[in-house]
């Protein structure tokens, strides 16, 4: 594995092949705009885009301009990344070309398929920011316990248990006991994983399993049990939008940012927060080192069990906290089986995000929008099957670990227990 | 008392010993032991959710006690009513002679069995990948597009003798779930990407697939909801008794499989390969076995093999193709092959054992009230027992066994 | 003078291995002081020992004069010992200051970390002892020499005064020994003491103050550059007490079997591991590969047998190429392989021992029947093997992994010579085994060479190689210094040779 490890990395650095072959790719966007939407349009056909998401009280005229001139301009600049690729070159920026490349393209498609037509730009973004909440916050649990060399994939698990607490509890107190019940749920099922994988040494996979299993069971018995029985258990009511003042005036993005309810805030403070705790603290830095190295730690005195048992009950709170969105956050009540896979699209935005914070939220920013993008496509007439478009996160992350695109680092210790001698 | 019948009575006594400590030790012990502290757990759970014991303990312990056991009783009973028949209704059944009512008696029994079916191809499925040491998490995925291949097959192929057609549509959900489960292993061999990311993914783009089909190529034209059209009957896998029994051959074919793939896996120069490379790579490739080959292999014979869980689903029980007819086989399947020890016969009794389960949680829910989901819970205890045996080997005053043979070990995560 | 370290009596056992008997060892203050043995002598467990990794199951540890307890490396941190693993520590994702604070962080207001601080401490510590190291470089990125001075300063950091250091040598070019040195040098004039592992003479010759001998987990004797010199040193090292007598029959040699040719190897990490190495082996004679261990005889062997494929020059198996051949098809031409590490490349422990006794014949006649395994033929050879070779087991049917290691031996040794052979590696083949063990292999190995097998023999046990070579090769750092006939070679060439010594 170090081989193959060691000139990948080398690959990735130097290749001219990639170096190429990321030329060709630009290029190839650029013919695909070209061909499949401009040769497609009637020339002088207007996109018209509208700057206001939904219930907004400002006023931002609507933006059109002509659908060929802007394709062709894309497609001017793609050419021009792939012309410098190919010469020169982008070296380490290369990954961030890519991101722009690709984002012109799918700003290409929704150009082409807006045109003759309109397309509320502005709520559309503002959805996919709302989609992500649970990945981010799935993907946020993954990274706590990964970072520190445990895998998680009971995420779905803790986050549907989440959402179950929180809808009980929140309905017999009130929603913000009913949160941190959830987030206390989705800490109890982390230690079971916890406990088994460090304890037991049980493959943690398996262990994921099991909780995953034991989740889907007891929330469903529960709520058959007593929530479908009592209605008024499961009216948890919801967090209200909060209208940041001043920010939520900013035109284009004040609407898109600063009315939501607190969970979108909550993200963003997470992801600072964690950010900051991972990389600017001594628990970060141990907890890492444990994820990294777990022998290194222990050399120097660090506690490798505690550390993992430490972050991975942290990442189950995460969990438990996500879970808790989709009730107190988004439809006001429980109801079976309701993260519908969430936590795994969460697992895959921390594989994609690589293992880090803002990488994570980007993911699944980028899934959230294929998500809410799919939503729009009947009304653009496009001819593209919406389940077509939802399979996108799934094989974004498939490409993402076959390397094609450069290998994530993922914490050396990953998914292995400590054996101390 | 002489020497010699004294040494006599002593090597008796050590023989007794010698077999209670091969018992405890037994990884058997762990696994009856870990299925009965499930049953109790669940028991207690069906308890402490029900109102009437509290309202007893109100009165006092032993009426709180004897509430709880008789809740718990009433579970289990239920259960077994469901599953198996009411002994009473049977014994009835047989004595009247009337051939309808000894089958609707007998019918739970038979429904069970049917149920088990798709359990004992899922479960064998994943536990052919643990024996090359590849976690397919992705048999849900796999049904499902076998399930579509068989469908296709079994709609479009026309005017085939069943003896024909019913293999062909067979071979199709078994190609099908193959090449969903070739797909994450040859990933896994060429670039490391770890099967089980890769698994999860498809599983996710075989629902979409699925969605998409279903709303598009395959729909039944003359109907409105997203279900393709009914299959032809000559790729029907018949039934064995008239109605209401819908007990029919794919359970016997589903055993003849385990019967293959225990051949396969424990007879053939192909299994010894497959696991040498899951049980150690490292002298597996010293023994000159290619690791790559394998991997890919195991996982398109295990794709296949849940393929074919969805094509008994389809040409035995359902005759068409649904949306989501048949989640949450994912994760049973790997209850399923953990449970079973990885080895046809005891996946093939897992799988019955949950298919009981499972079918008797239906008449539990109707005649106690008892939300079928408690099955999830009792194999999510079960497993846990299972996978963690240290914690049952406690609870009970096991003796540790010297090397653990049946631990399941998988590598890495990220790739190697 | 009070030493500032003092072992009494340290004793540690592992199951089935007694690594430490008894061992007394002094440190004083500002001397480097080297602990020379072979591998597998119980030097690493000593250390192990004193810096809390392992607990003793006997002895006591003086610092400074006080009695102490040490049952983790915190206790040993507090008490100023440091140790420089022999596997570097370090976290290869972590830039040089993250590593070195790591455990002893220094907290801003706000409980941020503070990386100036330590990064200012690093630039410090590295002008005074002239270890320079950019403190923000990722230790990725370093090489390994440099990786090694961040070790160092991990201790000078937490203000160690009692340096341990394992094997340091062991990973460093020429160059990068002559600058270590330097450096120890500079630590122990500012009042550093060091403990310095090691099993090459003339490092510690050169540069050590002290030097005390470990052999089979007891100490032989404590002595100084001025009163040693190598030829010494080398017999306390391997010891000349030890020896089993073996019977051999003077060599009949037939033709060439296998030849290689300046062959280059490449370690996991894509380094040379075998730089250029050319001998041959021939039918009826045992060439024995001597040489301390890591010196690319692992690679060697793999490229033979066709685990890893060469990066330069050619491997010729009687006659046919099989410089880029699979393990199989090696195999197939009649060479047999007993690994080094018989538990993970030898066994599958998990297996009965009847399969693992086909493990590389399985599929052929006439335990296979196209791909129908020959149950009944499997264990008919189980049975005999199990015979022949006296493997001691209730059954051919319990897993491998049940039996002890030389029955474990035994039954990879059966499988390799119950097949009509012609060449065979035999990698460490009496490796932690009893004496009754190794007594019995060394028999099998001869008989093979009587009966015209070409045969490998890879081994540090320089007994082991004295005993059964014809011819020996001494390995060193990649490349084959000497190649010398058996007869008339004695233990201390061989030594000297070992440890890189061509002038003697």
């Amino acid at each position: 594995m170090t081989t193959k490890t060691a000139t990948l990395n080398d690959f990735e650095k130097t290749s001219p092949v990639r170096r190429i072959v990321m030329g060709l790719v630009f290029l190839l966007a650029a013919g695909l705009i070209w061909f499949l939407f401009i040769r497609t349009l009637e020339p002088g056909v207007k996109t018209t885009f509208k700057m206001m998401p939904g219930g907004s009280n400002q006023t931002i005229p609507d933006w059109i301009f002509g659908t060929v001139p802007m394709l062709k301009t894309l497609v001017g600049i793609s050419l021009v990344a792939g012309g410098y690729q190919l010469a020169r070159g982008f070296r380490k920026r290369t990954n961030l070309v890519l991101g722009l490349v690709g984002g012109m393209f799918v700003f290409a498609f929704l150009t082409w398929a807006t045109a003759d037509g309109s397309l509320n730009l502005a709520g559309l973004i503002r959805s996919a920011l709302v989609k992500a909440v649970p990945l981010t916050l799935g993907a946020l649990s993954g990274v706590l316990c990964e970072r520190s060399g445990v895998v998680n994939i009971a995420i779905e698990g803790m986050m549907l248990t989440g959402a179950f607490v929180s809808a009980l509890v929140g309905s017999l107190t009130n929603i913000w006991i009913g949160l941190l019940a959830a987030v206390l749920s989705g800490g109890i099922l982390a230690a079971v994983l916890a406990v088994l994988s460090i304890k037991y040494k049980t493959d943690q996979i398996i262990a994921g399993t099991i909780i995953n299993i034991f989740a889907t069971g007891i929330t469903s018995f529960l709520s058959a049990r007593f929530l479908q029985v009592y209605q008024n258990l499961n009216d948890p009511g919801r967090f209200p939008t909060i209208k940041i003042p001043v920010l939520s005036d900013i035109p284009f993005l004040g609407p898109i940012l600063f009315q939501h309810n607190m969970f979108v805030y909550a993200v963003f403070i997470f992801l600072i927060v964690i950010t900051i705790g991972l990389y600017y603290t001594r628990w970060g830095l141990r907890t890492r080192s444990v994820g990294e190295h777990p022998k290194a730690a222990d050399t120097l005195g660090i506690n490798v069990f505690r550390t993992r048992y430490f972050s991975v009950i942290l990442g189950g709170f995460m969990a438990g906290f996500g879970g808790a969105y989709f009730t107190l956050g988004s439809v006001g009540r429980f109801d079976e089986l309701m993260t519908a896979g969430r936590g795994f699209i969460g697992l895959a935005a921390m594989i994609f995000g690589n293992w880090n914070p803002f990488g994570s939220f980007s993911a699944g920013l980028l899934f959230g929008f294929f998500d809410a993008l799919a939503s729009k496509l009947a009304i653009l007439k496009v001819p593209i099957p919406s389940e077509v478009m939802l399979m996108f996160p799934y094989l974004a992350t498939m490409v993402i670990l076959a390397g094609v695109i450069g290998r994530g680092q993922m914490p050396a210790a990953d998914g292995q227990p400590y054996e101390k001698e | 008392m002489s020497d010699k019948v004294k040494k006599q009575e002593d090597l008796k006594k050590d023989a007794g010993k010698i077999f209670l400590e091969e018992i405890s030790e037994s990884p058997l012990t762990v696994t009856i032991l870990a299925i009965f502290t499930g049953l109790l757990l669940g028991g207690v759970l069906v308890a402490i959710t029900t109102e009437a014991v509290y309202q007893a303990f109100g009165v006092s312990l032993w009426e709180g006690i004897k509430a709880a056991v008789g809740a718990a009783w009433q579970t289990y009973q239920a259960l077994f009513y469901g599953s198996v028949g009411n002994p009473s209704k049977i014994i009835a059944a047989f004595q009247s002679g009337d051939a309808e009512e000894i089958r609707w008696a007998v019918n739970p029994f038979f429904d069970s069995l049917l149920v088990s079916t798709p359990y004992i191809f899922a479960g064998l499925a994943v536990a052919l990948g643990f024996r090359v040491g590849l976690f397919n998490i992705g048999a849900e995925g796999q049904l499902f597009i076998g399930a579509a291949t068989t469908v296709t097959a079994a709609i479009y192929l026309k005017g085939l003798p069943a003896i024909i057609h019913i293999p062909v549509s067979l071979l199709a959900g078994f190609l099908g779930g193959g090449l969903w489960g070739f797909i994450p292993g040859w990933l896994k061999a060429a670039t490391g990407g770890h099967e089980v990311i890769n698994t999860i993914m498809m599983n996710y783009i075989a629902f979409r697939l699925s969605e998409f089909l279903l709303r598009g190529p395959l729909k039944n034209p003359e109907g409105f909801s997203p279900v393709s059209a009914p299959i032809q009957e000559s790729a029907q896998l018949p039934r064995l008794f008239q109605a209401p029994i819908r007990f029919h051959i794919g359970f016997f074919i589903a055993l003849f499989f385990a019967f293959l793939v225990y051949l396969f896996l424990f007879k053939t120069t192909w299994g010894f390969t497959l696991r040498t490379v899951g049980a150690n790579p490292r002298a597996a490739k010293y023994a000159g076995m290619s690791i790559i080959q394998s991997t890919v292999l195991g996982m398109f014979l295990s794709g296949g093999l849940a393929g074919l869980a969805g094509a008994n689903e389809v040409l035995g029980v359902n005759h068409n193709l649904a949306l989501a007819f048949a989640s949450g086989y994912g994760f049973d399947s790997i209850a399923l092959a953990l449970l079973g020890k990885s080895h046809p016969l005891g996946v093939v009794l897992a799988a019955i054992l949950f298919g009981f389960l499972r079918n008797g949680a239906i008449q539990m829910q109707i005649l106690a009230g008892i939300p079928v989901d408690i099955i999830s819970i009792l194999q999510a205890f079960i497993l846990a027992f299972i996978a963690a045996p240290a914690i049952i080997r406690t609870i009970y005053r096991l003796k540790e066994p010297e090397i653990d043979i049946e631990a399941v070990t998988l590598r890495g995560w990220g790739g190697n | 003078m009070e030493p500032i370290l003092e072992l009494k009596g340290i004793t540690k056992s592992f199951p089935g291995v007694l690594a430490n008997d008894h061992i007394n060892l002094t440190l004083n203050q500002g001397e480097i002081h080297a602990l020379l043995g072979e591998n597998g002598a119980g030097k690493s467990t000593l250390m192990n020992v004193l810096y809390g990794l392992y607990a003793p199951d006997e002895g006591e540890i003086y610092v400074r004069g006080k009695k102490i307890a040490i049952s983790s490396p915190r206790d040993a941190i507090a008490q100023g010992i440091g140790m420089v693993h022999q596997h570097f520590m370090l976290v290869p994702v972590f830039t040089v200051t993250e590593n070195v604070m790591l455990g002893d962080e220094t907290i801003r207001a706000g409980g941020f970390l503070d990386r100036k601080t330590p990064a200012d401490r690093i630039r410090e510590i590295s002008h005074e002892f002239h270890l320079e190291v950019d403190p923000d470089s990722f230790i990725h990125d370093l090489p390994v020499g440099v990786q090694q001075r961040v070790e160092i300063i991990k201790l000078l950091y937490r203000e160690a005064d009692i340096l341990i250091l394992d094997e340091p040598t062991a990973v460093l070019t020429p160059q990068e020994v002559d600058e270590l040195f330097t450096i120890m040098r500079s630590l122990v004039e500012s009042g550093k003491s060091i403990i310095f592992i090691t099993h090459k003479l003339r490092e510690v010759l050169t540069f050590a103050d002290r030097i005390t001998v470990i052999r089979g987990g007891k100490v032989i004797g404590t002595t100084t550059p001025a009163e040693a010199n190598q030829n010494q040193l080398a017999a306390m090292m391997v010891g000349r007490d030890v020896s089993l007598e073996v019977n051999k029959e003077p060599a009949q040699i037939k033709d060439i079997v296998l030849e290689t040719e300046d062959l280059v190897v490449l370690d996991d990490l894509n380094n040379a591991a075998v730089k250029g190495v050319s001998f041959d082996v021939r039918g009826g004679e045992i060439l024995g590969i001597a040489g301390v261990q890591g010196n690319g005889q692992t690679e060697l062997v793999k490229a033979i047998t066709g685990l890893s494929h060469p990066a330069a020059g050619k491997l010729r198996l009687l006659g046919h190429d099989i410089t880029h051949a699979s393990p199989r098809t090696i195999t197939e031409l009649g060479s047999a392989h007993i690994p080094e590490d018989r538990q993970h490349d030898g066994l599958v422990l998990t297996a009965t021992i009847a399969d693992n006794l086909v493990l590389n014949t399985y599929y052929r006649k006439p335990f296979a029947k196209y791909v129908v395994l020959q149950e009944d033929k499997v264990l008919e050879n189980a049975e005999e093997i199990i015979t022949n070779f006296d493997v001691r087991t209730p059954s051919p049917l319990i897993p491998a992994g049940s039996l002890s290691g030389g029955n474990q031996q035994k039954v990879i040794v059966g499988r390799e010579f119950s097949r009509p052979i012609k060449f065979l590696v035999a990698s460490q083949p009496t490796r932690g085994l009893d004496v009754g063990s190794i007594e019995y292999i060394h028999k099998r190995l001869l008989e093979k060479r009587g009966a015209g097998v070409a045969i490998l023999l890879v081994s540090t046990e320089l007994d082991e190689i004295m005993e059964l070579s014809d011819r020996i090769a001494v390995m060193y750092n990649g490349q084959i210094i000497a190649i010398v006939e058996a007869e008339g070679a004695t233990k201390e060439q061989i030594g000297l040779l070992m440890a890189g010594v061509t002038e003697a």
